[in-house]
C-alpha cells in the first residue's frame, strides 16, 4: 500500500501544534490516494506530543532521532527526509509552510527532483493526481495546480487545515540515525518574550496602523491581545513597520505575512490593497477606524466607526469580562 | 568578493489582479512591473558585501521575458556591475525548472555568495534560492534578516515563529534576503545614467515544463458585505455579542 509522509516539527523536544494540521492534510491526501499516513517526527530524543498524531490520522508515527536534530539542521534533515521519501515509495510528502518548512521543503524537492507547491490552502486528489490551490499575488488570485511528480511535495499554510480527529493506529516507531549536522548550523534560538505568539500562527490577530498615531499607543493593542488570554498576537501595517514603529516580523500584507486567523481585528488601518491581500482569508474580520469610507470596511464583517482611543479600551474591558 | 544576485520582474504591489483570457495567467495589460521587493534587499546586501570587501563584482541574473532587461537595469542603477538575462517568454510554474536554469548559468562561476530575495511577491513560490543551493551543492540560509561575514564564514539571523534563529555557515553560500536585512538604496541619477552603459548579456533559454501544471487561475471569493455595527465605544457590546453569537469566534 502506498503512503503519504507528514513531516512534523518540534522545538525543544515538544511537538509543535502545526504538526496536527500537517497530519490532517496528509490524511486527506491519503484518503484520496488510498494510502496510509506516516508521520515523521525528527528530534534528538523522544518528542513530547507525538503520541497524539494517531488521533489526527497517522497510521505510523516514526520518530527519527539524531543528535543533529536537537535544533533545526537543514542539511541533515533535508537528507534524511529525501532518503526516506525515495526508499519508502511515498506518493506525497507534506510539510507545514512555517519558517522551517518553507526552508526545508525546497531542499528536499531539489534532492528528489520533485515538484513542490508551497503555502497551499487546499489539497484534493482527482483521478489519482494531487491537486492543490494556493494564493498568488498575495491572495489577489488563486492558482489551482496539478502536481505531476512522484512524490508530490506540498507545504500547508498554517491555520488553514483545521485539525480533524480521524483516529488511526499511530503505531510508534523509532529510527536512530547517525548523521553529521552539516555545514549550516543553528547556534541558538533567541526568543523575544516568553509565550509570545507569532502573527502567522495566532488564532487571533490584532493589527495596528497609522491611526495609532504613536508607537507607544500599540500598548492599547497589546492590552487587548492580553485580554484574549494568550490566544492573540499583535500585527502591524506596512506603513508603521516602514516607520520603524514595529518589527518586520509583525507586518501583515504582501511584503509581510499572510495570515488566516479565526479573528482579525484591524485598528486604525485604512486597508491598502497590499494589506488586504495579507489578511483577506481571515475567518472573521473586524475593523475599527475613524474614516467610515476607509477601504478596510469593504472586507470587514463587522465595523465600528469612531475614535480607536475610546473604542479599543472598551473592547479590552468587554473581552476581559468574557474571560474573567 | 564575487557575488551573484538572482532577481525577478514582478507586478507592482498596487496592481489590481485580473485573470487573462486563458484562465490560467495574469492579464498583464495595464500592470506596472517592478524589481521584486525582496530582491532589492538582495541587491543591496550584495553591494554592501562588495563594498566591505573593497573589491569584487556583483552580477545580476534573471530569468524572464525581454522586458526583464528593464528590471536588470534597475539593479545596475543601484550599483551592480553587469547583468545576464536568461530570456524566455515562458517562466515555468515549477520553481525547480527555474532553479535548474539558474544553476546551469551559475555553475563553476567561482561565486563567494549568491543572493536571492526570500520569495517573489507574484507567485509566492518561496523555493528557487534553496533549490539552486542544493543543485550546486552550496550551503544555504533562507529569509535572512541580519548578516555578518568574516574570514570565509558567516553568521545569519532568520525569523522563525516566535523567535530568531542564529545560524552559522561557511562560504560559498546561497542566501535569501528578508525585509529588515538592510535599507535598499535608491538609484541616483548618476547610477541610472551609468547603468545604461553597463554590460547586459542576453541568453535565450528553454526551461523544462516541470511537474507543476497550472489548471486555473481564479479571483478569490468575494467576502460577503459586512456591516457597520455602530459608532464609537457604545457599539462595543453589540460587536462582542455578534462575535459570540453570530460569528462564534469568541
Amino acid at each position: 500500500m502506498s503512503a503519504v509522509l507528514a513531516v512534523c516539527e518540534q522545538r525543544d523536544g515538544v511537538l509543535r501544534k502545526v504538526a496536527r494540521e500537517v497530519v490532517t492534510g496528509a490524511r486527506r491526501l491519503a484518503d484520496g490516494l488510498g494510502a496510509t499516513v506516516d508521520a515523521l517526527v525528527p528530534g534528538s530524543g523522544p518528542v513530547e506530543g507525538s503520541a497524539e498524531l494517531g488521533r489526527f490520522g497517522a497510521d505510523r508515527v516514526v520518530t527519527v532521532t539524531a543528535g543533529a536534530f536537537a535544533r533545526y539542521a537543514p542539511e541533515a534533515l533535508g537528507q534524511a527526509i529525501a532518503e526516506r521519501a525515495r526508499s519508502g515509495g511515498y506518493r506525497a510528502v507534506v510539510f507545514a509552510a512555517t519558517a522551517t518548512g518553507k526552508d526545508l521543503a525546497p531542499r528536499v524537492a531539489a534532492r528528489l527532483g520533485a515538484a513542490l507547491a508551497q503555502e497551499v490552502t487546499d489539497v484534493v486528489v482527482e483521478d489519482g493526481a494531487v491537486i492543490v490551490t494556493r494564493p498568488v499575488y498575495a491572495g489577489k488570485a488563486l492558482l489551482k495546480l496539478r502536481l505531476r511528480s512522484e512524490p508530490a511535495l506540498v507545504s500547508l499554510r498554517p491555520n488553514v487545515f483545521t485539525p480533524v480527529e480521524r483516529p488511526r493506529a499511530g503505531t510508534a516507531e523509532t529510527v536512530a540515525l547517525d548523521l553529521p549536522v552539516g555545514r549550516v548550523v543553528t547556534r541558538e534560538i533567541k526568543a523575544p518574550e516568553a509565550g509570545a505568539l507569532d502573527v502567522g500562527e495566532a488564532p487571533i490577530v490584532i493589527s495596528g496602523g497609522r491611526g495609532l498615531k504613536d508607537p507607544a499607543n500599540f500598548r492599547l493593542l497589546e492590552e487587548l491581545a492580553a485580554a484574549f488570554g494568550g490566544k492573540a498576537a499583535v500585527g502591524a501595517s506596512r506603513a508603521v513597520v516602514d516607520a520603524g514603529w514595529r518589527p518586520h516580523a509583525d507586518q501583515v500584507g504582501q511584503t509581510g505575512k499572510t495570515v488566516s486567523p479565526s479573528l482579525y481585528i484591524a485598528v486604525g488601518i485604512s486597508g491598502a490593497i497590499q494589506h488586504l491581500a495579507g489578511m483577506r482569508t481571515s475567518k472573521v474580520i473586524v475593523a475599527i477606524n475613524q474614516d467610515k469610507d476607509a477601504p478596510i470596511f469593504k472586507v470587514a464583517d463587522y465595523g465600528i466607526v469612531g475614535d480607536l482611543f475610546q473604542i479599543v479600551p472598551r473592547l479590552t474591558e468587554e473581552i476581559r469580562k468574557l474571560h474573567g | 568578493m564575487k557575488i551573484a544576485v538572482c532577481i525577478k520582474r514582478v507586478p507592482d504591489t498596487e496592481t489590481r489582479v485580473k485573470v487573462g483570457p486563458d484562465g490560467k495567467t495574469l492579464d498583464e495589460s495595464g500592470a506596472k512591473f517592478i524589481l521584486n521587493p525582496y530582491d532589492e534587499f538582495a541587491v543591496e546586501e550584495a553591494l554592501r558585501r562588495k563594498e566591505q570587501a573593497g573589491a569584487g563584482e556583483v552580477v545580476v541574473l534573471s530569468l524572464g521575458p525581454a522586458a526583464t532587461q528593464e528590471t536588470i537595469r534597475t539593479a545596475l542603477a543601484m550599483g551592480a556591475d553587469r547583468g545576464i538575462l536568461l530570456q524566455t517568454d515562458r517562466v515555468p510554474a515549477d520553481g525547480l525548472e527555474v532553479a535548474r536554469v539558474l544553476a546551469g548559468e551559475l555553475r563553476d562561476g567561482g561565486w563567494d555568495l549568491v543572493f536571492f530575495g526570500k520569495m517573489a511577491i507574484d507567485d509566492y513560490n518561496h523555493q528557487v534560492g534553496p533549490m539552486v543551493a542544493e543543485l550546486l551543492g552550496l550551503a544555504c540560509v533562507t529569509a535572512v534578516t541580519h548578516l555578518e561575514i568574516a574570514d570565509g564564514k558567516g553568521i545569519a539571523q532568520r525569523e522563525i515563529e516566535g523567535g530568531i534563529e542564529v545560524v552559522e555557515f561557511p562560504l560559498p553560500a546561497v542566501l535569501t534576503a528578508d525585509k529588515g536585512l538592510n535599507e535598499p538604496r535608491y538609484p541616483a541619477l548618476k547610477g541610472i545614467m551609468a547603468a545604461k552603459k553597463k554590460p547586459l548579456e542576453v541568453k535565450p533559454v528553454t526551461p523544462g515544463a516541470g511537474g507543476l501544471e497550472v489548471l486555473a487561475m481564479t479571483p478569490p471569493a468575494e467576502r460577503p458585505a459586512g456591516k457597520i455595527v455602530g459608532e464609537g465605544p457604545d457599539a462595543v457590546p453589540t460587536l462582542v455579542r455578534l462575535l459570540r453569537e453570530e460569528a462564534k469566534v469568541l
